[in-house]
């Protein structure tokens, strides 16, 4: 069947025959024939699909819309407006139906897919994200054309306020209220942005997104355009991802020519547009007026808040600035309701949210899950546990804005508040396993010669602090620490936290204060002892070689300082004065004959 | 050679004039200069003053730019970039010990080109491609799973492929 | 004026008016909070965070720079934490500092030192690394450098939004951000107009002018050599405050006493040459008036804005005057006219030039102004040069008997004096011109409207009928805004006067560095100095120009008349356009 374009699936239980499916039938066929569309449809019949109550039960695919309660005149009628016209007959979907969760159908119900709840991510993997008509099929622009003709822009407002939704990108102001702000605020002209800055390392929620449904993120970002009375899109997305940037650029265009952007979209009076803006390897243009300015064409530099956005934007206007994932969330709001969105998560903070699980634990990827899942059903029932064995010993949430939390603070739920409380961040979702074979320390350092490295430089407490703070972990982790160091950091930490201009400054000491907190005694150790548990910190290694050894003089020979000597055959011994802690003869040894601690 | 410079900078005069037609014409500076490199690879100084002079916008505000964004080369690249993920999951997994036999065999620091212009070192934050981590990407192809002695031999096979 | 609304400071109740950030507030309420990045004149950075308050509700500090005042509104201005963050900030600021300022040139005259003090910063505990960056010593007027730099952003947006040359930028980021020109050019290839105002605004030492006070001390003691020296009008309007006094105190007296006792020969007065500049200037002008060159005409007195011009405005060099500014005029007129009255080879004259300027040093190295290939001016000092020098030869300036200057170069009306001080030229110049196109005195000869601090300022004068339309601008940012009006209605004015600087020669980049209580470039100051000036002048019995009997002398003994062939020679000069080519934004 080459041509065939939709497959139509009837229900044929007993329940939906006595209902009059059969008859649809019949009307279905005569609608099809009569359009002479034989070739392009062809209509299967099922057994019971246990929607009894909803019967007779229709079913289009590609799509999977659901129809129930169809009569022999709703045939004619599915097939104009679905089939032809591409519009769903929204009288007769099945309420049930809601946008989240389609994947069910294709990845089945697994413990990877099955423990998580897609909203932001639905279509991501099931629509050709190059096909505008894959994501039309999936009622895409359907929420756009509901606003446009049955909504005002306020109303708009208010569904997005009663969802309950909070910004995704970190921030987790709530979105509602930030578009209410924006709308209001004085100006003849406002602009829409969607940020797609995504920088944390280790997070790749946005780009997925956007390389798997870009027309959603275009969708929500033309919503908000009518409810604040804006007629200009921003995408400011990495140049880091091509592949991302040439499907939004294939998702505006097609939109375009489908007048689903563009001037009086859908005949409407309502004109959109959205272009494209590179940004250029800077992390901290994903702070909203750092993003600003490098939109307008300067260095991404952060300023003072307020004004605000909202009031004093790009330009000077208004502006309304979302993260990806937000804007992801806004069709499924306005089609399945702020209220049932609302139902979802907890009592603060609502919705789902993606996290980009990645380290040390089996299953590594995008999940997403609803708020108030724990952190421990992440990682042991999506992620499938420890990798290799070892044994579990943090969870950095918030990338390198976030804290690091010990076993302990496993079954804290992941939402904007609790994660606060116990001393980490939401963040933009980047969620990092680390086993007991990485140190502490190091994590932190590794975390602050990144905000140290994307710092912008323009206020002193994060441009000087963070440097002095990232040369305090550096001696600490080669075994120079000092009695007070630790006190150093805490105070420089403290003091960046609440002194510095933008939030990147604000949150960068967090990994090194919360593993201060959690694992002080790992700093203790590598001061005091001048030692690493974890046996990463070279410098406080020793390497020996143990009874093992078979002397076959692989070690002698890797060594660059000679500091290994024995006889072959013979047990080798290691001079700790020459050897310089490289590593290289524990790594070539076959016979784990070498130890170091 | 000289001809062929010509008709870069011509192209670029091209785009630049197109983007000077919309409301804020300035605010596609970042936009040029990515145009910029897409021609020469990187951002030479000549070039920033023609772009300086086509969209009315001082040098140093442009030099400001360029040197902001670490997107932006401003010395000449090899010919391949050889960019190492340092993202967390990359670091987890053992980036460190890729970028130092990456720089040991290139025989250049992060940042450099090597001597016969083949390779420019790169350090790139996440790649997206933690799955396979840690992940290097030389050129658009990104190559995982690597570890130090994978990543020199992929290295030896571009330096053959350039000797042909 | 609107209703005012309530905050709090330190727990008592103000009533204060809204629409004002909290540093202004509490500016007025007397409380100063410490601050560095901060200035008036430019806009808000926010990034010192030295300025910074606590706020009841917030949790974090906010920069009082920049944060609003709400109703209602409770803060703190100096918890034990405030004071701990804000003393960590600036040793953070220290730490990547040269511990050199025993050895600094604003040892004594640093904001960072104050600050340092002010906040009791008494041991230092997060020392490390410190940046270093090599000093850039190309340019002949001013210094760059990097390693002094705390990175306040003042000079660059100094720079960019008040003189609008954008040379100066922030380059990289973060740790390594850097202060520069374009492409880390040298500053002598730069497209920097030498107008020395990021000098004025430093807090620190990343910006000096070129020092010459060692060269010229060894000079002063070389008695093969005649030391002739010449002070600019502003000079003697502000370098009082160098020596603890208040702003426009006229040290004229006092410096040339003060000059001889440094070890000059001659001391004579630009004021003189000012004179002589508006002699030339406003025939010049009545020849162009006449259809003879191009139309308007505009000043060419300010250095910083010659190459300004050079590099910006090209398409306008024809309508500069093509005068030598008073300096180089002296300058001429020293190596031959006064060389010849002292029957000695001009090459055996140190010229000396005391200026409050730092675009001087660069215009006394440009060779199209040599006169008998020799340089008019050898040597330029600034106003805070020459300060220095006579605290360090142990002067007592403030208890010196008051001295005149020297004979023939030496006396000047009161048109010479407002030459120092925007608005100036041109209302010297309208007393003489006056005369000379009307034949008639002209009685009214204060000009109100070319008075005072507006960054743009028009006038108009009735000649036999004749309307004649002026503008002055002071600060390269306005003279920017000022000729692109002309260039889009080049009738729009007869003569228009340009300083480079902002209040005119007062607000000079060689001034004296702002006093502890005070704050660089400090509009109060300009006005006191300014208005030392303007009293000289109403002291005086010659008002114009015209009148002065020296340089009357000087027509009929040597130059003839204004305009002549020696004129022409000595005192004229010409501009040329020069790369790079500066580019002013749009607005």
């Amino acid at each position: 069947m080459p041509n065939t374009e939709y497959i139509i699936t009837l229900c044929d239980g007993p329940s939906c025959i006595h209902k009059g499916s059969r008859t649809v039938k019949d009307a279905l066929e005569e609608a099809i024939a009569k359009h002479n569309m034989q070739d392009k449809v062809k209509i299967h019949l099922s057994g019971c699909l246990g929607m009894c109550s909803k019967g007779p039960i229709v079913i289009v695919n590609p799509g999977y819309t659901i129809y129930g309660s169809v009569t022999e005149a709703d045939a004619a009628e599915i097939i104009e407006q679905h089939l032809i016209n591409g519009k769903y007959v929204t009288r007769l979907v099945v309420d049930e139906d809601h946008l989240y969760n389609r994947f069910f159908r294709i990845f089945g119900d697994n413990d990877f897919f099955g423990k998580q709840m897609r909203i932001t991510l639905r279509n991501c993997g099931i629509i050709d994200p190059e096909n505008i008509d894959d994501y039309l099929s999936l009622r895409g622009y359907e929420a756009l054309a509901k606003v446009l003709t049955e909504l005002t822009p306020k109303d708009v407002i208010d569904e997005v306020k009663t969802s309950g939704l909070r910004g995704r990108g970190g921030g987790g102001f709530p979105t509602g209220v930030k578009w209410d702000f924006t709308a209001n605020a004085p100006g003849d002209e406002r602009y829409v942005i969607c940020n797609a800055d995504e920088g944390d390392p280790g997070a790749f929620m946005d780009r997925s997104a956007i390389e798997g449904d870009p027309h959603t993120i275009l969708e929500g970002m033309a919503i908000a355009g009518y409810a604040i009375g804006s007629t200009k899109g921003i995408v400011y997305i990495r140049a880091e991802y091509p592949l991302a940037i040439k499907r939004l650029e294939k998702a505006i265009e097609d939109a375009s020519k489908n007048n689903l952007l563009g001037d009086n979209i859908l005949g409407s009076e309502f004109s959109f547009d959205i272009e494209i803006r590179l940004g250029a390897g800077a992390f901290v243009c994903g702070e909203e007026t750092a993003l600003i300015h490098s939109i307008e064409g300067s260095r991404g530099m952060p300023r003072p808040r307020p004004p605000y956005p909202s009031v004093k934007g790009l330009f000077g206007k208004p502006t309304l600035i979302n993260n990806v994932e937000t804007w992801a969330n806004i069709p499924v709001i306005i089609l399945d309701g702020g209220k049932w969105f609302s139902s979802i998560g907890t009592e603060t903070s609502k919705g789902t949210k993606v996290f980009a699980v990645a380290g040390m634990v089996k299953n590594t990827g995008l999940v997403e899950v609803p708020m108030g899942t724990t952190l421990r059903n992440i990682v042991y029932d999506i992620g499938g546990g420890i990798e290799g064995g070892g044994k579990f010993k943090a969870i950095q949430t918030g990338g390198p804005s976030g804290g690091c939390l010990p076993e302990e603070y496993l079954d804290t739920k992941v939402d904007y508040e609790s994660l606060a409380a116990v001393g980490s961040i939401m963040g933009s979702g980047g969620m990092i396993v680390i086993d007991e074979h990485s140190c502490m320390v190091d994590v932190a350092k590794f975390f602050l010669e990144f905000t140290q490295d994307e710092s912008c430089g323009k206020c002193t407490p994060c441009r000087e602090g963070t440097k002095r703070m990232l040369e305090i972990l550096t001696r600490i982790t080669q075994g120079k620490g000092k009695p007070g160091d630790i006190e150093k950091l805490e105070r420089l930490g403290t003091m960046a936290q609440r002194s510095s201009l933008c939030g990147l400054g604000q949150s960068a000491p967090n990994p090194v204060l919360s593993t201060i907190k959690n694992f002080r005694q790992e700093y203790e150790d590598h001061i005091f002892n001048k030692k690493c548990v974890a046996g990463v910190c070279g410098a406080l290694l020793t390497y020996t070689i143990i009874e093992k050894c078979v002397g076959c003089g692989a070690c002698k020979r890797v060594c660059p300082t000679n500091a290994i000597s024995g006889t072959r055959k013979q047990l080798h011994t290691i001079d700790q004065d020459a050897c310089i802690k490289c590593g290289q003869c524990y790594d070539t040894c076959k016979f784990e004959a070498i130890t170091k601690a | 050679m000289i001809e062929m410079k010509d008709q870069k900078i011509d192209e670029l005069k091209e785009y630049i004039a197109a983007t000077q037609s919309n409301d804020n014409p300035e605010s596609y500076l970042i936009a040029v200069l990515h145009k910029v490199q897409g021609l020469f690879g990187y951002l030479p100084r000549e070039v920033m003053d023609v772009v300086a002079k086509a969209m009315n916008i001082p040098t140093a505000h442009i030099w400001g730019v360029a040197t902001f964004y670490h997107y932006f080369n401003l010395k000449p690249v090899g010919k391949h970039i050889v960019s190492v993920c340092m993202g967390t999951a990359c670091y987890v997994r053992g980036a460190g010990k890729v970028l130092e036999a990456l720089k040991k065999n290139i025989g250049v620091e992060i940042g450099e080109t090597s001597e016969d212009k083949l390779f420019t070192l790169q350090e790139a934050r996440c790649l997206g491609a933690c799955g396979i981590a840690p992940v290097i990407m030389i050129d658009d192809k990104i190559y995982g799973e690597l570890t130090g002695k994978t990543a020199t031999e992929l290295i030896k096979k571009y330096r053959k492929a350039a000797k042909g | 004026m609107s209703e005012l609304i309530t905050i709090h400071i330190n727990e008592t109740e103000y009533k204060v008016e809204p629409d004002q950030t909290i540093m202004q507030a509490a500016d007025k309420l007397g409380f100063h909070i410490p601050r560095l990045c901060y200035h008036p004149k430019l806009s808000i950075e926010g990034a010192c965070r030295v300025c910074i308050v606590e706020v009841e509700g917030m949790k974090n500090y906010v920069a009082s720079c920049a944060f609003p005042i709400t109703d209602g509104m409770k803060l703190h201005t100096n918890t034990k934490g405030l004071r701990r963050a804000r003393r960590d900030i600036i040793e953070l600021l220290l730490d990547n500092h040269p511990m050199d300022c025993h050895t600094c040139e604003r040892d004594g005259n640093c904001e960072l030192q104050r600050l340092a003090a002010s906040v009791g910063i008494r041991a230092r505990h997060f020392e490390g690394e410190k940046k270093h960056y090599e000093k850039d010593i190309s340019f002949s007027s001013i210094i760059r450098d990097p390693d002094k730099c705390i990175l306040c952003g003042r000079c660059v947006r100094m720079c960019s939004e008040v003189q609008k040359v954008h040379n100066l930028t922030q380059a990289h980021r973060g740790f390594k951000t850097v202060v520069m020109p374009a492409y880390n050019m040298p500053m002598s290839e730069s497209v920097c107009t030498a107008c020395g105002q990021c000098i004025n605004v430093c807090p620190t030492a990343a910006f000096l002018e070129k020092n010459y006070t060692q060269e010229l001390f060894e000079k002063l003691n070389d008695d093969s050599i005649v030391k002739v020296v010449q002070f600019a009008p502003s000079v003697r309007a502000a370098i009082g405050e160098a020596f603890g006094l208040e702003p426009g105190v006229n040290m004229e007296g006092k410096l040339v006493a003060a000059f001889r006792k440094l070890g000059f020969d001659y001391v004579f007065d630009t004021q003189f040459s000012a004179d002589l500049t508006i002699m030339e200037e406003a025939s010049e002008f009545l020849e162009r008036l006449q259809g003879k060159a191009a139309m308007p005409m505009i000043t060419s007195c300010s250095s910083a804005w010659m190459k300004c011009l050079e590099q910006f405005y090209p398409d306008l060099i024809d309508n500069v005057s093509t005068c030598k500014s008073p300096m180089s005029m002296l300058g001429a007129l020293i190596k031959t006219y006064f060389a010849n009255k002292i029957k000695t080879d001009p090459k055996k004259i140190l010229s000396v030039a005391t200026m409050c300027c730092t675009a001087k040093k660069y215009e006394a190295a440009r060779p199209e102004l040599d006169v008998d290939g020799m340089p008019g001016v050898d040597i330029v000092v600034t106003t805070r040069e020459i300060a220095w020098m006579i605290k360090s030869a142990g002067i007592d300036i403030l208890n010196i008997e008051e001295e005149t200057p020297d004979s023939p170069l030496g006396i000047s009306s009161g048109a010479g004096a407002i030459f120092g001080t925007t608005g100036g030229v041109m209302e010297a110049a309208i007393r003489t011109a006056y005369e000379l196109f009307t034949g008639q005195t002209l009685v009214d000869i204060e000009i109100e409207d070319l008075r005072g601090l507006e960054g743009i300022k028009e006038g108009k004068v009735l000649m036999d009928g004749n309307e004649i339309r002026v503008a002055v601008a002071h600060g390269l940012g306005n003279a920017c805004d000022l000729l692109d009006i002309v260039r889009q209605e080049p009738d729009r004015y007869h003569f228009i006067e340009i300083m480079g600087c902002p209040g005119g020669c007062i607000g000079g980049g060689g001034q004296p560095y702002a006093a502890a209580n005070s704050i660089p470039l400090d509009e109060d100051c300009l006005k006191k100095r300014a208005e030392a000036l303007y009293d000289i002048d109403r002291k005086k019995t010659i008002r114009r120009s015209l009148d002065n009997p020296d340089i009357q002398q000087l027509y009929k003994k040597f130059l003839h008349s204004p305009l002549s062939k020696v004129s022409h020679k000595l005192l004229h000069t010409h501009y040329q356009a020069k790369t790079p080519v500066g580019i002013i934004p749009k607005k």
